[in-house]
């Protein structure tokens, strides 16, 4: 997605205007959420425990009902429309690799035959092309979460939520994991709505960072990494990023002081 | 790492090696010594003490019984054995089946599982006499008998088991837009696997002593009379040898019900489940 239309300026995917959620009778998890994803954006939820970013993961991914307020899918939803990643992988763990990515597709009722090459695609995507009949306890965490994003996109679908995905790795493996997810961005040009409680992943992924408050769960403030992708390495060493981790790292405080 | 355990470095790793073989053989050997011992002590004890053969025979008496009375024993294990293994079939059908019908139906849980627990807690032995009088086949009878000790520990874990689908991929399935029945096939029942084979251990174990405890109710009813009719029967004769020989037969059997099942829950789990997997040291 070297040509991608300025943020603003891309179709929308999914609109969310004044979303509530209230569990009980006055626990608000979320109060008054209202996003614009756009076509190809890479968007970050970032903010501390009980900020609503996951109760709004949930609310997308249509396993909650928002208490007030409209979710709408540009075009409406299709089965298939999304992919999950969960903080854990999530795999089945009495099928192979193979097997679990072709989940989506089987719950569709598309024959194993009939969708090979995508399943074989995504697998190299994510650099498991050979552990194709390996089972999940044969993996590290690292390759399992590999295999969950590999599911998770090979419906190619038009949005995809990962929920802490990374939150479980050590360092060194969550670095690699995240120069691969931005290498697999480039390639297929996905749509990403990331959860994530660290200000240097979200400045390293995303192009827009949405920082959220708890108590009420709500959206603080918006901001907008411009560094172009695809993003290396050399991204991570540059003042540009340094400055950029500052900012979010501020407005993180912010957020809260306002809690 | 599987170079180091191929090939020891260290003379610690040697010591390891050694110990690791020595268990191994310890394993299977001591048992069997242990037996060995126990016969021979047997045989000392009635010998040396000059005990008469129909208050306690020697162990060459029990095998004597065993090989002369073959003809009347097999006839009878082989009864035994019918009834186990269709109680245990039928223990399998009846409680998973039931286990997936409660699943399915939170109304029928409530209904009907209370009265599931009754029927598992009131001792099959209070309950035999009352079949018995009821039932005109004494084979159904003893077939029900065997199947009401041995269905619940097969609904209760497959039950257990349905319910212990990972919260996330139950999740996940329902973004994808499963059907109950994708849901059922396709995560539930493979996440109860672990947990109904579990179950089905123990109802092997327990369909043997609802057969046995069947057979001992109906009585030695002549030509169709199982082991424990036989262990009776002989009991009453003073036959006390052929007590043991047909007591040996139904341990035996016991084992075997076990082993059998141990090896089944292997062939399905070892490649993915947890507890099937040897742990690395």
């Amino acid at each position: 997605m070297r040509n991608l239309p300025p943020l603003g300026a891309r179709p929308p995917v999914l609109e969310m205007a004044q979303v509530n959620k209230t569990f009980g009778r006055d626990v608000v998890a979320l109060d008054g959420m209202s996003l614009t994803v756009g076509q190809g954006d890479f968007i970050s939820l970032l903010g501390p425990s009980g900020c609503g970013k996951s109760t709004a993961l949930r609310l997308i991914s249509g396993l909650m009902s928002p208490t007030s307020g409209r979710i709408d899918w540009s075009g409406g939803q299709a089965q298939g429309d999304l992919g999950v990643v969960f903080q854990e992988p999530t795999l089945m763990p009495w099928a192979t690799v193979a097997q679990n990515v072709y989940l989506p597709f089987r719950l569709r009722k598309q024959s194993y035959e009939s969708v090979k090459d995508e399943i074989l695609d995504a697998l190299r995507l994510v650099g498991l092309e050979k552990f194709l009949n390996a089972y999940p306890r044969e993996l590290s965490g690292g390759m399992k979460m590999r295999v969950s994003i590999a599911r998770a996109m090979v419906t190619h679908p038009r949005l995809i939520l990962m929920d802490e995905p990374f939150a479980a790795l050590d360092e060194i493996t969550r670095h690699k994991l995240n120069n691969d997810l931005l290498a697999l961005k480039s390639k297929i040009g996905c749509t990403v709505i990331f959860v994530t409680h660290s200000v240097w992943e979200s400045v390293f992924l995303s192009d827009r960072i949405i920082v959220m408050a708890a108590r009420p769960g709500r959206v603080i403030e918006e901001l907008q990494v411009d560094a172009p992708y695809p993003r290396g390495e050399a991204f991570r060493t540059s003042p540009q990023y340094a400055a950029h981790c500052k900012a979010a790292s501020d407005a993180l405080h912010r957020a809260m002081e306002a809690a | 790492m599987s170079q180091a355990r191929t090939s020891p470095v260290d003379a610690d790793e040697r010591r390891q090696l050694r110990l690791a073989r020595l268990e191994k053989i310890a394993r299977y050997a001591l048992p069997v010594l242990m037996m060995a011992f126990s016969i021979w002590l047997w045989n000392w004890i009635v010998t040396a003490n000059n005990i008469p053969h129909y208050i306690l025979p020697g162990p060459g008496k029990v095998w004597d019984s065993l090989v002369n009375d073959w003809p009347i024993l097999s006839q009878a294990a082989l009864l035994t054995a019918k009834t186990t293994v269709l109680a245990l079939i039928f223990a399998v059908l009846g409680g998973a089946g039931l286990a997936i019908l409660f699943n399915q139906s939170k109304l029928l849980e409530m209904s009907l599982y209370p009265y599931a627990v009754i029927l598992q807690v009131t001792p099959v032995v209070s309950i035999a006499p009352l079949i018995f009088i009821y039932v005109e086949s004494k084979t159904a009878g003893m077939l029900l008998c065997a199947w009401i000790v041995a269905f619940f520990p097969v609904l209760s874990s497959t039950t257990l088991g349905l319910n212990s689908v990972d919260h996330n991929l139950r999740d996940l399935y329902k973004i994808y837009g499963a059907s109950r029945w994708q849901k059922l096939w396709m995560l539930q029942l493979p996440s109860a696997l672990p947990y109904f084979l579990g179950g089905l251990k123990i109802a092997g174990g327990l369909s043997l002593i609802g057969a046995v405890v069947a057979e001992l109710v109906a009585g030695t009813g002549g030509v169709g009379a199982g082991l424990a009719a036989r262990i009776q029967e002989a009991g009453y004769r003073l036959n006390i040898a052929r007590m043991f020989a047909a007591l040996s037969m139904v341990a035996a059997m016991g084992v075997f019900i076990f082993a059998a099942l141990s090896v089944l829950s292997h062939l399905l789990l070892h490649k993915w489940h947890e507890s099937a997997i040897k742990r690395e040291t």
